[in-house]
């Protein structure tokens, strides 16, 4: 009996095929990762990275794609708190729609953005006398990333806001303090985690967009449109350092951010 | 102080209906209740987290029913604390008074006076989730306090906690009270209520169904749930082991080692054994009666309430007798003291569980 318990636990057949299964999983994705960076020189890697359009797009990326999750923080953070809060008529359709921007194919979406600011619309139109172009601009870019990226902060900020007991923010009000002092003082703080990591998300997401941007700006050039143009113009030779440097960049903020919001939560006390 | 009129509220499949009650300045009321007859809900309409449909609140004279939460001087101690996990203690104990914009000497006096009062200025910078449950309940209260509040509404405050520390938040509550601040606590325990409550208010199905000092509600319960409830001071879970069993006239109610003879017919099994407070006799030596139930105790607690002085003696288990002002100093009462204590069989009482 307890041998058979043990076997259960540790040797049981089924498990090690499905273990066997996640192995090659896994495969699948580090393989060709590991074979693009152990197809690219480090002499490939350092002239690339000197390439001053390379750089000027990999920075192009990491910005528009931060300030849209940031600018849309703003309106998205309060937005995800009512969700996590309030029962509302409609509300099933809001969240519905929130998720839309995940099952819109992205090319579609490019197309729906450039509709918005191309020169013929309402918000082209207004802003061409002050000599503003949003096609092919930052703006666009930035529009582009933050609509296939925004379900991913504020599903995450929701989860946050609703992992918050209500009851301390009954308590906080009951000690005096006014709504906007909950919010800021208790609700935000202990859901600030998943609001970090959904800001992490949602920037993750908007700097390796590809399909709704190319639509809208092919230039200033993003990294992902110049790995492309790279590849349908040179070949594969070309387009894998500039995916490696984009890459190693990527992950190295990306670790960074991991590591900053995964220490522990420290109690404040001064 | 308070006066709640009529008040009437509906939550899914609870209600609370035609609920009125009031409280004067310095009073300790307790509202006894099962749990899910809505003492919760009724202090969260009092503190404003809950909206009732109609009926009124007044405070000192001023009809509070639609003032903002923050707006109302009630403080709300919840049953599991509702500390701030993200907040040292000292941040916790601040959070009222920056609220209302209390300049930091102020704001740190106030706060050093009550920790001190509380015993938690060793705690200040630590966090809520690293205290024991009478820390946390401390650090509440304290949290409740600073602000000064007109009326404290306490929920379940003792319920969570073990023993040491109840009777110590007890006592703690006891001194917040002498020293004149109202009190509106809720519990379903009675003992809780019998010892600290001026006013007993009695809970039932979202209603109340009496109000009256410990003795009245006591003596003269309204109805049989509260005459089962309250009816009786000595209440006290055990086993039975019936008549038929021991082979005796008695059965034999066993409790912490103590066993106690009791005249009845019950089948054995688990129960609460009710003696009432009156039926006790006590004296400083063992003496000679017809009572079967002889015990020697020490005095752990000297309760003076409207209808005599209530003596607790623990003699395994905690008995409560009530007896006179006399007979407390003819035999020289105090707590600690050592005492015997007799009763008679017939005046026991046994409730099955079964």
């Amino acid at each position: 009996m307890n041998k058979s318990n043990r076997f259960q636990h540790n040797f049981e057949p089924l498990h090690l095929f499905f273990m066997g299964l996640g192995g090659l999983v896994i495969l699948f994705i580090v393989a060709p990762l590991l074979s693009m960076f152990l197809k690219t020189s480090g002499v490939q890697l350092i002239e690339t990275a000197q390439d001053l359009e390379v750089r000027n797009s990999i920075w192009l990326t990491l910005w528009t794609s931060m300030t849209g999750a940031l600018a849309f923080s703003f309106l998205a953070v309060p937005f995800a708190y009512i969700l996590a809060r309030k029962e509302f008529p409609l509300k099933r359709l809001v969240t519905g729609i929130i998720d839309l921007p995940i099952v819109v194919p992205h090319s579609a979406a490019g197309i729906a953005i450039l509709g918005v600011i191309s020169r013929d619309s309402l918000l082209g139109r207004a802003a061409e006398p002050l000599g503003l172009r949003l096609v092919s601009s930052p703006f666009a870019i930035i529009a582009a990333m933050s609509f296939v990226s925004l379900p991913f902060l504020i599903n995450a900020a929701r989860d946050g806001f609703m992992a918050v007991p209500e009851r301390l923010e009954k308590a906080a009000l009951n000690l005096g303090a006014s709504p906007i002092r909950v919010f800021l003082t208790i609700s935000l703080p202990l859901a600030w985690k998943s609001i970090l990591s959904g800001l992490i998300l949602m920037w993750a997401r908007g700097m390796s967009e590809f399909g709704a941007v190319v639509i809208v700006a092919y230039h200033p050039i993003i990294s992902p449109i110049l790995i492309y143009e790279r590849f349908s113009s040179f070949g594969l030779k070309y387009a894998r350092p500039v995916s490696v440097l984009f890459l190693c960049v990527c992950l190295l903020i990306f670790i960074l951010l991991r590591l900053l919001s995964g220490r522990r939560n420290h109690v404040e006390s001064r | 102080m308070l006066k709640v009129d009529n008040i009437h509220l509906t939550l899914g499949n609870f209600t609370i209906s035609d609920l009125s009650m009031t409280a004067e300045e310095g009073e300790y009321i307790v509202v006894l209740g099962m749990s899910g007859v809505g003492k919760t809900v009724l202090l969260e309409v009092l503190s404003g987290l809950q909206k009732c449909d109609r009926g009124t609140v007044c405070l000192d004279g001023t009809d509070i029913t639609h003032h903002k939460i923050q707006r109302r001087p009630i403080r709300l101690v919840y049953q599991d604390q509702a500390l701030f996990p993200h907040l040292s203690v000292q941040k916790n104990l601040e959070f009222g008074l920056r609220c209302q914009k209390t300049p930091r000497p102020v704001m740190n006096s106030i706060v050093k006076t009550l920790s001190e009062q509380l015993k938690i200025d060793h705690l200040q910078n630590r966090a809520p989730d690293t205290l024991s449950g009478g820390e946390a309940q401390r650090v509440a209260l304290g949290r409740a306090m600073a602000t000064n509040p007109r009326l404290l509404l306490l929920d379940e405050p003792l319920s969570a906690l073990d023993p040491q520390s109840r009777s110590e938040i007890q006592m703690l509550l006891r001194n917040l009270h002498r020293d004149g601040q109202t009190i509106i606590h809720v519990t379903h325990d009675y003992e809780e209520a019998v010892s600290l409550a001026t006013r007993i208010v009695l809970m039932e199905n979202g209603t109340i169904v009496q109000t009256g000092s410990p003795s009245e509600v006591f003596r003269n319960p309204k109805s049989r749930f509260v005459a089962r409830f309250v009816g009786v001071r000595n209440f006290i879970p055990g086993e039975l082991t019936s008549a038929e069993e021991t082979r005796n006239e008695t059965a034999s109610f066993a409790r912490n080692g103590v066993r106690i003879a009791i005249m009845c017919d019950a089948g054995s099994g688990p129960g609460h054994f009710m003696l009432r407070s009156e039926d006790i006799i006590l004296s400083n030596h063992a003496v000679e009666t017809s009572a079967l139930n002889r015990f020697e105790g020490t005095i752990t607690d000297i309760i003076p309430t409207s209808r005599g002085i209530e003596a607790v003696i623990d003699i395994g288990i905690r008995l409560s007798a009530m007896v006179t002002r006399r007979s407390v100093q003819q035999l020289s009462m105090a707590v600690g003291k050592p005492i015997f204590v007799s009763f008679k069989a017939t005046a026991c009482r046994f409730i099955s569980n079964i």
